[in-house]
């Protein structure tokens, strides 16, 4: 059956069968390969992808779900230019080891900057807490989250205070 | 894009991962990633039983649904000689069952189709007739007489019973133990748990039906050794097989074996001319993938009347599962538990094991620790802390008493290791100084004496890493060495090139650093390359903590021999004689006269322009270093924890973390490893258990019942350090990957033990879940 999504900005559509699920249908179908799967039971929330905004584990929803909606994936978030704030807290705070479970862990980080602003160490956590990294232990993960919030709220600042006149 | 991007990048700087830039940007290449032309897709049908005979295989309904291009079974595999696989044990593995299954999971047919969804559906319909056998799912069971026989294949075996091993001086720890004024005695089962990576473990097989190469894609951690092994089992000329690992999602030792998909999706490509991509789900990988530990421990320590330790006693049974199919070092079948004196002048000890098969899955590898280093560092740790108890010492008292003092180093154990330096003291003395013992002590007194259940945890461990010295360690008669080779480039950038391989460790950062150093070119002038085995020199991969004692230590060796051509080079350019030139990182000058300077980037550009008269061209080499001693890193961890009386909950308040690794060449990438691996620490010690029913059948064999920790309940680290550099090893490193796993499921299991001890409780094996601590408690009537 025909499908079709809003993936990272663009209209994307493919005919499928009805079982496919939306993780398939982003690796395969549409060739993202930044989106992972680690465990197939929602466990894990590496398959984190955002749909209208949400976060969701994708390899738990079929494909025909995201009919007509927004899905975003890491891809999304920058592509081979300059970072956006949520991958350069990762990076500045080693955030990340062996990256498999970086692409979620950074949706959920900006998806939760983007309702709070200004987050604290638990509401981090809770952010996070559906999804496993076995590698960093989540502590600078949690820092990471941190840093970008700070990066995205400077930058959310700058326009302001440059169209004011002021300097900070 | 990074804030360190104007840093040289030498040893001891934190500079941000270089691998990052792809990782951050979902552009990693792991394998499931990988499409290539004609791809096919393989899905695996196994055992539901433990143990039973295979009475037929039916394949007609699979082979007629649509999109199957293949299905192939054990007979099939059988008339190619290929139904069996040598081990890294030295015993033999199936690899699609013929005979018999012997653990839940076993691999047994498998489909190969245009997709996966198609591959799944097939598989589905294999129709297999079982005749259940006897299951037997522990050692003590495996050797009551008359047990069924699982290994009927083998010629001459009679029982389950795999080996008997020992270690140390019997009589003379007998002789010890006679004249003890003290002996303390546990008896603890470290239950068997899995490495679960996040990104499971697969293969795509290549075969080209013209050249006959196999171009073999595959999360390995290890994809040197994985090539002779594949020239041996599969008699494929070895330069027409190639292993490439791209990028791992996490290893943790579960990416060091050799699976039987690997193999069939090999065959299958084979026969097929066609590529075949096969990716484990979580089920698979948790069932019938490399588990770790699953040993039955029984530890007595004898001690003088003032707290001295005389003598160490401790038999091991092993549960190694359907094959004994162990990733460890040939002439090492308990691996190297006998590092279980630890960090203890310890006159004489006596170490025994017996392994024994099981239906279980087979395939025992080090879950991030050095071949069984964990499970002794777990026993010896574990039986301190009661004997201080039962003593009535204080735990850091006992330990300190009793460590191998600096001075004492070398330091040959009563088992035979020769320790290359420590200072565990120094070590202890810290991680209190940071807890704040003694008020933290007050502190538990007094809080005890209001009702609360509440105590302290130490743990001094002691690791051996780094392996070899290759005439001591090897796999399958291949010596534990490794390698680097570096080729520096006409405008001074470098390519390194090393037989590890990373699976999130940061390679490509942390031994850019070491050229950085050694040659002086900046790391991010450094490009490393790993798992390719067209492409780099040979070694023995990623595990056990190896990869900087050994790789590491090439990568310096290989920078030096560079730095002494480029010595010669700059002595030509400047028209000087060698002898009087002086070596800063990154330049050479004349001695007294230091604006006569040439550049290591100036020296390489004349090794491809400007050369003295008969020199060689170029500016490259290769190191193949093997090492000749193994690593000592120490630590002592310390945790504070409230138990909860209602429900048995524990809550880890404080973990305080010091480690000794010797030099650190990038720090952020060192406590990262040190918090990651505390984590699994403490999922091991709480959370993470394969266990089996009476059936045999597999309980955590998803991430909804091997419970891994989230965020939440992942405890905050304090991490603290001392430095104590390896006399043998060229930087002074030791390695640090895998000391925190090995190090804190005894310091977190002993401050539970430590709250419990008022009410006479010494031990819970565990996981320590809650449901253990509630039944502990009210056994002895402390809740309702």
């Amino acid at each position: 059956m025909k499908v079709s999504m809003r993936v990272n900005g663009a209209e994307r559509s493919g005919d499928i069968e009805p079982r496919v699920l939306l993780v398939d249908f982003i690796r395969t179908n549409l060739s993202l390969t930044g989106t992972h799967i680690g465990c197939d039971t929602s466990s894990c929330g590496a398959c984190t992808v955002l749909v209208d905004g949400d976060p969701v584990k994708s390899c738990t929803v079929l494909a025909v779900q995201a009919e007509g909606r927004a899905v975003k994936t890491i891809e999304g978030i920058a592509g081979t230019g300059a970072l956006a704030p949520i991958q350069v807290g990762f990076h500045e705070e080693h955030g990340l080891q062996c990256g498999f479970c970086t692409p979620g862990m950074m949706l959920l980080g900006e998806e939760l900057i983007s309702r709070i602003p200004n987050p604290t160490d638990e509401q981090i956590r809770w952010a996070i807490s559906g999804n496993i990294c076995r590698c960093t232990g989540y502590m600078n993960i949690v820092k990471a989250v941190q840093h970008a919030a700070k990066l995205t709220t400077a930058a959310s600042k700058a326009p302001a205070a440059a169209m004011a006149g002021g300097a900070e | 894009m990074s804030s360190t991007l104007h840093m040289h990048g030498g040893i001891g700087e934190s500079i941000k991962r270089k691998e990052d830039a792809r990782f951050l940007r979902g552009q990693g290449h792991y394998l499931d990633d990988f499409v290539l032309p004609r791809m096919a897709h393989m899905a695996i049908l196994r055992s539901p039983h433990a143990h039973a005979r295979i009475k037929s295989v039916d394949t007609a309904a699979a082979s007629a649904k649509p999109g199957v291009i293949a299905v192939v079974t054990g007979e099939l595999m059988a008339q190619h000689k290929l139904a069996w696989m040598p081990t890294l044990s030295g015993d033999t593995q199936a690899v699609l069952a013929t005979d018999k299954v012997r653990f839940q999971g076993q691999e047994v047919a498998a489909v190969i189709a245009e997709t996966k969804y198609q591959a799944e559906d097939a598989r589905d319909l294999i129709e297999v007739d079982y005749e259940i056998l006897q299951a037997i799912t522990s050692p003590q069971q495996a050797k009551e007489s008359g047990s069924a026989l699982i290994r009927d294949d083998k010629e001459g075996q009679k029982d389950n019973h795999i080996y008997h091993w020992e270690s140390g001086d019997k009589a003379g720890t007998q002789a010890a133990f006679a004249k003890a004024h003290k002996v303390v005695r546990l008896n603890t089962f470290y239950p068997r748990c899995h490495p679960a990576p996040l990104e499971t473990c697969g293969c795509i097989a290549d075969v080209d039906g013209v050249t006959g190469k196999a171009t073999i894609y595959m999360t390995s951690q290890a994809p040197h050794a994985i090539r002779t092994v594949f020239a041996l089992v599969a008699g494929i000329p070895e330069q027409q097989i190639r292993i490439i690992s791209p990028d791992i999602g996490g290893g943790f030792g579960n990416k060091v074996p050799v699976y039987p998909g690997y193999v069939v999706a090999t065959a299958a490509s084979l026969l097929l001319g066609r590529p075949v991509k096969w990716v484990e789900d979580r089920t698979e990988n948790l069932i019938s993938t490399g588990f770790a530990r699953d040993y039955h421990m029984t530890g007595d320590l004898a001690l003088d009347a003032n707290g001295k330790m005389t003598a160490l006693r401790v038999h091991l049974d092993s549960d190694n599962g359907a094959f004994f199919a162990d990733a460890q070092p040939s002439k090492f079948k308990a691996g190297l538990f006998h590092i279980v004196t630890g960090s203890y002048d310890i006159p004489t000890a006596h170490v025994t094991a017996d392994g024994y098969y099981t239906n279980k899955a087979p395939g025992g590898v080090a879950y991030r620790c050095s071949f069984r280093v964990t499970e002794a560092s777990y026993l010896i740790e574990r039986l301190v802390s009661n004997a201080a108890m039962e003593i009535g010492m204080d735990q850091a008292e006992i330990r300190t008493k009793n460590f191998i003092k600096p001075e004492q180093f070398p330091y040959t154990s009563a088992t035979g290791w020769i320790y290359d330096s420590g200072d565990y003291p120094k070590a202890m003395d810290v991680a209190l100084k940071q807890l704040g013992y003694d008020e933290m002590k007050k502190d538990v007194d007094a809080r005890r004496k209001k009702g609360e259940v509440t105590g302290i945890g130490i743990a001094s461990f002691t690791e051996v890493v780094g392996a070899g010295h290759g005439a001591d360690f090897d796999i399958l008669g291949l010596r534990m060495f490794d390698s680097a080779e570096l080729r520096v480039h006409p405008t001074g950038k470098a390519i390194l090139k090393l037989g590890v391989k990373s699976q999130g460790q940061g390679h490509e950062t942390t031994f850019a650093q070491i050229v950085a150093e050694e040659l002086g070119i900046p790391a991010q002038d450094v490009l490393v390359m790993e798992g390719d085995t067209d492409n780099t020199p040979y070694g023995l991969g990623t595990y056990a903590s190896r990869s900087t004692p050994v790789a590491g230590a090439a990568t310096a060796m290989v920078s030096r021999k560079l730095r002494e051509k480029a010595r010669k080079l700059a002595a030509h350019l400047l028209e000087a004689a060698e002898e009087d030139l002086e070596w800063e990182r990154g330049k050479f000058f004349v001695k007294g006269s230091p604006e006569k300077s040439k550049t290591i980037q100036e020296a390489a550009f004349a090794a491809y322009t400007n050369l003295p008269e008969g020199m060689e061209p170029g500016l490259e080499g290769v190191h193949y270093y093997d090492p000749p001693n193994m690593t000592y890193p120490f630590g002592t961890y310390a945790v504070v924890v409230d138990v909860d009386k209602g429900t048995g909950q524990v809550k880890v308040k404080r973990m305080v973390a010091v480690d000794d690794c010797g030099v650190r060449i990038n720090p952020m990438i060192v406590e990262g490893q040190i918090q990651g691996g505390l984590t699994e620490g403490y999922g091991i010690a709480f959370m993470e258990l394969i266990t089996f029913d009476a059936e045999g059948n597999c309980i955590g064999s998803n991430l909804m019942d091997y419970l891994i920790p989230g965020s939440m309940e992942t405890p905050k680290f304090e991490i603290g350090q001392t430095v104590t550099p390896s006399p043998h090893h060229p930087l002074g490193a030791k390695g640090v990957g895998e000391s925190a796993t090995v190090g804190s499921p005894a310091a977190y299991v002993n401050a539970v033990i430590d709250a419990l001890s008022p009410y006479g409780i010494t031990n819970i094996d565990m996981p320590v879940t809650s449901d253990k601590v509630w039944a502990a408690l009210r056994s002895k009537g402390v809740t309702e």
